[in-house]
Parts: structure tokens; sequence; C-alpha cells
């Protein structure tokens, strides 16, 4: 009986060494067995943190499960034990009690420390606030005069298998937040809608966006690279689909980067005063469609009964020109319809309205130009 | 004197026959009937929902569900397994076995037991119609964060608030029944300390229900008014916080867990000794442990929340309290482990599902005390760290116990053993496919996955395949349980009273099945 369940277990556990094997010949098992060490001082002593009181928690683990075993495989009826009776101790129950909470009072040192200096967001040399939105980040240069979203540019096609998928597959973005190296960053986070996460694992934390307040943290990174992550808390439909990427260059690349993103607000600005004709509109705002309105309203425009509602046929898409304008500038309080005008430009929200009224069998004839955008804002 | 002519009609009656018998029993072995396979269906139910979710995680990319759909359902798999599968599941344990232990004809208040089951049906059936409903099923999580419940949710989470009331009512009616038993119908010579642990583990469980019920009720109340008649409980722009929906959830959640597993360690602590030959190691501090850990469990629960910009000095608090539960958790795993220590062990199909929970339990506490390590939580929170961490204790801990529980005490409901080739297949199988499943979702936390996300990036694809494959085959093996729950019932080899060589109790002192009525005379304990 003993010999069976002995030769059952071994060759579970086989089993489960033959997995492990083939898992090292694969790169995709071993990458992803432990946390990575980071990028930064903070990351790393996270890293280390977890480093100690894992190898404490196997070192107790493994002393536990050596005596369980050993007493299984001895301690049988079949192999003749008698039961002992012995049943209490007041001694040994002082010394197990005692001993681990030692330990605990090892553990919690250094992680006290740790937690002391991740906390410490005094003396930062720059500020920028991430503002959570389902589902993009927005990310405010408080110091600069620079402001954008970011959103999954990953496409439909690979995500419903039409399309192979690419290598940064679901973490890659538009707008990357760009930050320069060795300066002490301060992060203001919080959210315009439901409560989402900011987490770049390299960085070694994350932080909650809660609507209406505002949360801080802070990093210093070390050397230029690009750093993904990804949104950590339920924040609707979506969740899944707002990653994080993170680009750190030298303060030379940062600066010129400065420059380049004022140059193009300056060019957005020039653009709200042109006028478009209905193919140019039409062609901008189908685009335009798919990136920000398809997530809730879908692809053909029926919305999701109960949860979104439709655009094709619906009364604020065939109606009157200034009440879309104003829902799509202004956003519905109080639901996930958000104000638009200050993510998208004029002559996006512009295309967009223009598409909305003359597509999925939607047929107003009605052409929006941005200049109309401009005086609703 | 039972077989007094004059009064036959009185004495000695059968269960009533038909659907009304159950409708209308106040018999505790029927009731605990009527909850243990209410909870097997949910566990199904939800087992089911957890299909649907490793289908869609199977490969990266999404084939199977929409992404709302994918959320409606790991909510709702976290909802029909908390209040549908382990909560009823360890209530039908106690109604069964807790008059059996303490040498009690019935539970205390037979009628309140009957309405405190009937309850869960209808509460139940209210939940799952949410999926049928215009907007879909609850979809924000089974803890359901303000705003996402609130402002946000479908227009079904009103339903899902009136469930949760329902299940809440059906839960303290539950507690105070169990409360009242233990403390008036224990056999004249039982003490309190001289209780079997199965009944102070509820004992004590049934006092973190009536606590924290009422607070999970007001915190669905508060939801179910920001929704519907203005106020702003959880909306900053009112002046409220959505931060606050949180410490009034967790100040719920956290003894809910102990809710879950402290009647497992009861479980475990009676099964144990009875196949180890050997009285329980450190009885009385066994139930000190456990009355710690039930303090504890309500000065700790800000650690789901370091994240959420909790001043540092809270997050320190927080933290040294969390870390201190594991010295009662320790405390208990020693004890186990000293009972088995020159015991004169054999491995029936119940032993060999308690020792698993002794291994597999201590691996979910281990991960549990790393996370209560704040800086690192700033890492693990929200990944499949956690899920890993919370399956090892809910499933391989708290579902561990309750089919322990049927291995051990199946004989003495149904008078036949269970056949042990069965259970022992059931359990390898169950035991390798779970850690196949649930294992290598550590590897994945650990990597940068997030939980409740319904695709991920291609470095994740490798472990979330295994993963599937485990849970697939985890799901099967549960399917192969229903067959041998009902070849038990249906026939067996005879048990005996005392079913087990090495029991003791007075459960093990009426024959077997026991009969529809028993202790009708109290026995006397020494």
């Amino acid at each position: 009986m003993f010999a069976k369940t002995l030769r059952r277990t071994l060759c579970g556990l086989w089993g489960f060494l033959v997995l492990l094997g083939a898992g090292a010949a694969n790169a995709g098992f071993m990458d992803t067995l432990n946390l990575r060490p980071g990028v930064t001082e903070i990351s790393n002593k996270v890293y280390d943190l977890h480093m100690i009181v894992f190898w404490i928690c196997v070192v107790v683990c493994v002393a536990v499960f050596a005596v369980l075993i050993y007493s299984i495989m001895t301690h049988r009826k079949s192999k003749g034990a008698k039961p002992a009776d012995f049943h209490e101790s007041t001694t040994v129950e002082i010394i197990w009690t005692t001993i681990p909470f030692l330990v605990l009072v090892g553990m919690a040192i250094p992680a006290t420390t740790t937690l002391l200096a991740l906390e410490d967001t005094r003396d930062s040399d720059m500020s920028i606030q991430v503002t959570g939105y389902q589902w993009k980040w927005k990310y405010d240069y408080l110091d600069e005069d620079i402001s954008f979203f970011s959103a999954l540019t990953t496409p439909r096609e690979q995500i419903y298998e039409a399309e192979e998928k690419g290598e940064n597959y679901l973490v890659e973005v538009d707008n990357p937040i760009v930050v320069p190296i060795n300066k002490k960053i301060r992060f203001l986070i919080t959210s315009n809608d439901v409560i989402h996460s900011w987490w770049v694992p390299d960085l070694g934390w994350k932080q909650d966006a809660v609507p209406g307040f505002i949360n801080d943290a802070w990093t210093e990174l070390k050397e230029p690279g690009t750093y993904r992550g990804k949104c950590a808390e339920l924040c609707g439909k979506d969740h899944g689909f707002m990653p994080i990427v993170l680009v750190a260059k030298t303060q030379e690349d940062y600066d010129a980067w400065v420059e380049e993103q004022k140059g193009a607000a300056a060019a957005a600005a020039d653009a709200a005063t042109q006028v478009l004709d209905m193919d140019e509109l039409m062609a901008k705002g189908e685009a335009v469609y798919n990136t920000q309105c398809a997530a809730c309203h879908q692809a053909n425009g029926q919305g999701i009964p109960g949860v979104f509602p439709g655009i094709a046929g619906s009364a604020i898409a065939t109606g009157d020109v200034a009440k879309h304008i104003d829902i799509g500038v202004n956003g519905v309080p109080g639901t996930a319809m958000q104000a638009f005008g200050e993510q998208l430009s004029a002559v996006d929200l512009a295309a967009v309205i223009t598409y909305q009224r003359n597509a999925f069998g939607n047929d107003t004839g009605d052409l929006v130009q941005p200049a109309d955008i401009s005086a609703a804002k | 004197m039972s077989t007094a002519t004059t009064h036959d009609e009185h004495h000695d009656h059968g269960a009533p026959s038909g659907l009304m018998r159950w409708v209308t029993t106040t018999n505790h072995k029927d009731i605990g009937t009527l909850y243990l396979w209410f909870a097997f269906t949910m566990l199904l139910i939800g087992g089911a929902m957890a299909m649907v979710i490793r289908a869609e995680l199977f490969q990266p990319g999404m084939q199977v569900v929409d992404p709302n759909f994918f959320n409606t359902m790991t909510t709702m798999h976290g909802l029909i397994m908390v209040f549908g599968a382990i909560m009823p599941g360890m209530v039908g344990l106690a109604n069964w076995q807790i008059p059996l232990m303490i040498g009690a004809p019935d539970m205390a208040l037979p009628r309140m037991n009957n309405w405190s089951f009937w309850i869960l049906p209808f509460a139940g059936t209210m939940l799952l119609s949410t999926l049928f409903m215009e907007g879909g099923g609850p979809a924000f999580g089974w803890t359901f964060y303000a705003p996402l419940s609130t402002t946000f949710a479908p227009a079904s989470t009103d339903f899902f608030i009136f469930a949760i009331h329902m299940l809440g009512f059906s839960s303290i009616m539950g507690a105070i029944n169990i409360i009242a038993t233990v403390l008036n119908m224990r056999a004249p010579g039982m003490t309190l300390m001289k209780m079997p642990l199965f009944v102070w583990t509820w004992f004590i469980t049934a006092f973190l229900l009536i606590a924290v019920m009422p607070v999970l009720a007001g915190a669905v109340t508060m939801m179910l008014t920001d929704r519907n008649f203005g106020t702003s409980f959880f909306d900053a722009a009112g002046g409220g916080d959505p931060v606050l929906f949180q410490h009034v959830f967790w100040f719920f959640g956290h003894p809910e867990v102990y809710i879950m597993i402290l009647p497992a360690f009861g479980v475990i602590s009676e099964i144990i000794p009875t196949f180890a030959r050997k009285k329980l190691f450190g009885y009385s501090s066994m139930v000190y442990a456990t009355a710690s850990i039930a303090f504890l469990s309500f000065i700790v629960y800000a650690h789901h929340m370091f994240t959420t910009g909790m001043p540092v000095a809270g997050e320190l608090y927080f933290m040294y309290a969390t870390i201190m539960i594991a010295v009662p958790t320790a405390v208990k795993v020693f004890n186990w482990t000293a009972t088995m220590w020159k015991g004169s062990m054999t491995f029936e199909t119940p032993m060999l599902w308690a020792v698993a929970f002794v291994f597999l339990f201590t691996i979910g506490g281990f991960t549990g005390l790393m996370m209560g390590i704040a800086p690192a939580d700033m890492q693990y929170h929200d990944t499949y760290f956690i899920v890993a961490h919370f399956h090892y204790v809910l499933v391989t801990g708290a579902l561990f116990a309750i089919i322990a529980a049927f291995y051990y005490w199946a004989p003495k409901w149904t008078g036949h053993m269970v056949d042990e080739r069965l259970g022992k297949i059931h359990f390898w199988w169950s035991v390798i496919s779970v850690n196949v499943l649930f294992f290598p979702q550590h590897f994945i936390g650990l990597a940068g996955m997030p939980r409740r996300i319904p695709d991920y990036s291609l470095q994740f694809a490798d472990w979330n395949m295994i993963s599937s494959i485990g849970g697939f085959a985890f799901g099967l093996a549960q399917v192969f349980f229903i067959y041998v729950i009902i070849k038990t019932i249906r026939g067996g080899k005879a048990a005996t009273d005392q079913v087990w060589e090495g029991a003791h109790g007075l459960e093990w002192t009426v024959p077997s099945p026991a009969p529809y009525h028993t202790f009708e005379t109290a026995p006397e304990v020494r």
C-alpha cells in the first residue's frame, strides 16, 4: 500500500520535473519565474527585500515539510508504529511561539527602512501629473506646458487573431511618457473616472489613481531605456488594454523632446483654423472613431445594450448638431462618456463628429469644422 | 421509555417523505444536507465560470468571450465561490456535526435554521439572474470597488446588492443559531474546554460573522443609495471618498477570509488525530490560537490597501499587525505536525486530504506573509501572485477541508463507507492538477501579470497555458467527485458506528447512518 502510494508520488513528481525541464529549454518559462530587480535604487531594494523574505519562507517551509515527510514515512501503523501519548507541552508551545515572532522582527526591520525610502517624495526635481481615464493615461508635465494622452496602439486585428501578434503586443502606446534620467521625479497620480493603478514593474512600485484624490510616488532612473507596465486595478471593460510605456532619456535628449512637444502644440493650434471637406473629415473621423470611440460604442456603432448606447440611428447623432458637439466636447457627467474636448484636437473632434453623423446608416449630411469645435470649447 | 405505546405518533418517527420534507424541515441533518448540496451545486456553477476564465487565458488574444463578459465571469466566480460554495459548505458541516459532536438533539433554533437555509437559493438565483439582464451581470470584481460598482456599473447591480443583503441575513441567522446551540445545548459534563476543536472553531467563526456581515450590509446599502438616491458616500465630487468603500469593505473582507478558513482548521484538527491514533497536540493552544487569529483579523484589514495612498504610519502599523498573524497560524501548523509525530498513522482518503491541506495551506500562508511586507506588496499587489496566494488558502485550504470532511463524515451521514479506490483517484487527480493550476500563477504574478485581465502580453503565454491545462484537469476531477458522492449515497460497505479505528467523540457513538433524531436523551460526558 505504502509502496504504491510512494510510487505514485514519485511518478507525479517526475512529471513535474519533466515539465520544469521542458520549461528550462524554453526561455519563455524561465524568464517569467520571479520579480525583476528593476532599474532604480528603490526597485532593487524592494527586490532584495523580496528575496530575503522569500528565502526565509523557503527555509522554514522546507524544515516543516521535512519533519512532516519524515513523520509520514516512519510513524505509520503499517510499519508497526505505536502511538505515543504525549499531547501537550507548554515549553514547546512557548518556544514555537517565540521563534516565529523573532523571525518576523527580523523581517520587519529591513521592510521598515525600505518602506520609508519608498514613500519619501520630498525634494523632487520635477513633477508629472498622471491621470487615469477609461482606458488610457494622461500625462501633464507641471513644470513645462506639456500635456498629452497615452493609449494602446495594438490593432484590434492582432487582439482578435486576424493578424500575427507583434513583439510588444498589448504593451505599446501612441505617446509614451518621457522622463530624464538622474532626476528625482515626483508623480502626482489621480483619476478622472474610476480607480486605476499606475504600475511600471521596473520602478518597483504601483500607486492607485483615485478619482478626487491625489497620491504621490517617485522615481529616479539611472539608465536611458524603455520600460513597460500596465494598469493594475480593475477599471472596467478594457482594464487589460491600458498599458504604460515609460521612456527614460538623457537630459539633452529629454530637452530636445520637450522642444518638439511645444512645436507640435503650436502646429495643432494652427490646424484648428483650417476648413476641411467631407472626404477628409470622414477618413480622419473613421480613424479617430476606431481608436477613441469603438471601445464602448463598438466598431459597428451599435454600442452594447444597457451599458454603452449605440451611435447608429441615435437621437444625438442624427439630431441637433450643437447638442452632439456639446456631448463630444464636455462629455456626460456621471457616466463613462468623457469630455473629449481636453483629449482630442479640434480637427480630430470635428472629424469624428462628422463621421458619426454620416456613418452606420446615419446620413445627416452635416459637416462639422474645427472652428465649430473651438467655438464650443 | 421511547416505546410507550400511547405516544407512538410522537416517537421514533423517521423523516417525512416528499418534497415538503425538505421545504418544511427543521431537522439539523436535513438542513445540513440541503446546505451541502447547495454548496456543491454552486461549486460546480462557479467552477464552470472558472473554466471560461481559464479557456480565455489559455493563450494570448481574445478567442472565447468579450472583455466585459470576462470581467463578469471573474466577478461572479468569486462571489459564487465565497458566498455560495465555501460559506454554505462550512455551515452545512456545522449543521450536521455540531449537534452530533456536543450531544444535542438538534440546533437550538430549528425554525430559524430552516429559514436561514431557504433564503440562500433565492439569493443565489437572484445573483445568477443578473447574467441574463440587459447590460450583463456585475463586472467589477468580487470586491466591487466604488465608483466602478456605483456610477459606472450596469443596472443589474441593484439585484446584486439585494442578493448580498439576503446572503447576509442567512449568514447572521446561521451564526446566531450556532452560538445559541454551543452555549445552551452541550451535553452534561461537556465543558467549553472539552468541546471538539471543530465546534470551537465554528463557535469563534460565528462571532466573526455576526460582527462583520452587518458591515458588508452597510457597504452595499451605501452603494444602493449612491446609485439611486443621490448620496455621495463614495463619490469625491459630492464630498465622499472612493477609498472609504475599501475601508468598509475590507473591515468585512478580512475577517471574511478567516470565516472561510477557521472551520477548515477545525475539520483538519478532527481528522489528523483520528488517523494518527493520537490526541491532538496542544488542544488549549489551538483554541487560543484560533481566538487570536479571530481577534487579529479585525485589526489588519488595510493590508489590502497598501497602494491606495495610505499615510506611511498607517502602512507601517498594518504591516506589523499583519505579519503578527503568522505567529498563531504557525502554532497551528506546528501542533498538527506534533500530532502526527510518533503517531500510528494510516492514510485513508480523509487523511490524505487533511495532509495535503497542511502542506498546501502552509504554502498559501507563506505567500500571505510575503504580501504582508508592505514595500514588497507594492509589487505583488493586484497581480497573479495574490491570485495564487488566495487560491492556495481557499481551494487547497478551505475547499480541501470541506472535501476532507465529506470523506471523513460521509459514512456517518449515509451509512456507507466511501469506496477508497475512487476516493484516492479523486485525491491524487485533484492534488496534482490543482498545483499545476495554481503554482505557475506565482511565477507570472511575480513576473508582472496583473490580475483580472482577459488578455496579456506575450511573455506570460507559456505559464498561462500550463495553468489552464491544470485548471481543466482540476475541474474535471470535481465532476468525478459527483460520481463518488452519488455512489456512496446509493450503497457501499456498511459503516460501523465508530467508522474509523482511531475516531473518538460523541458523533461516533450513534449508529451509522445517524438516525433522524439523535441524543433525545443527553449523553453523559466525563
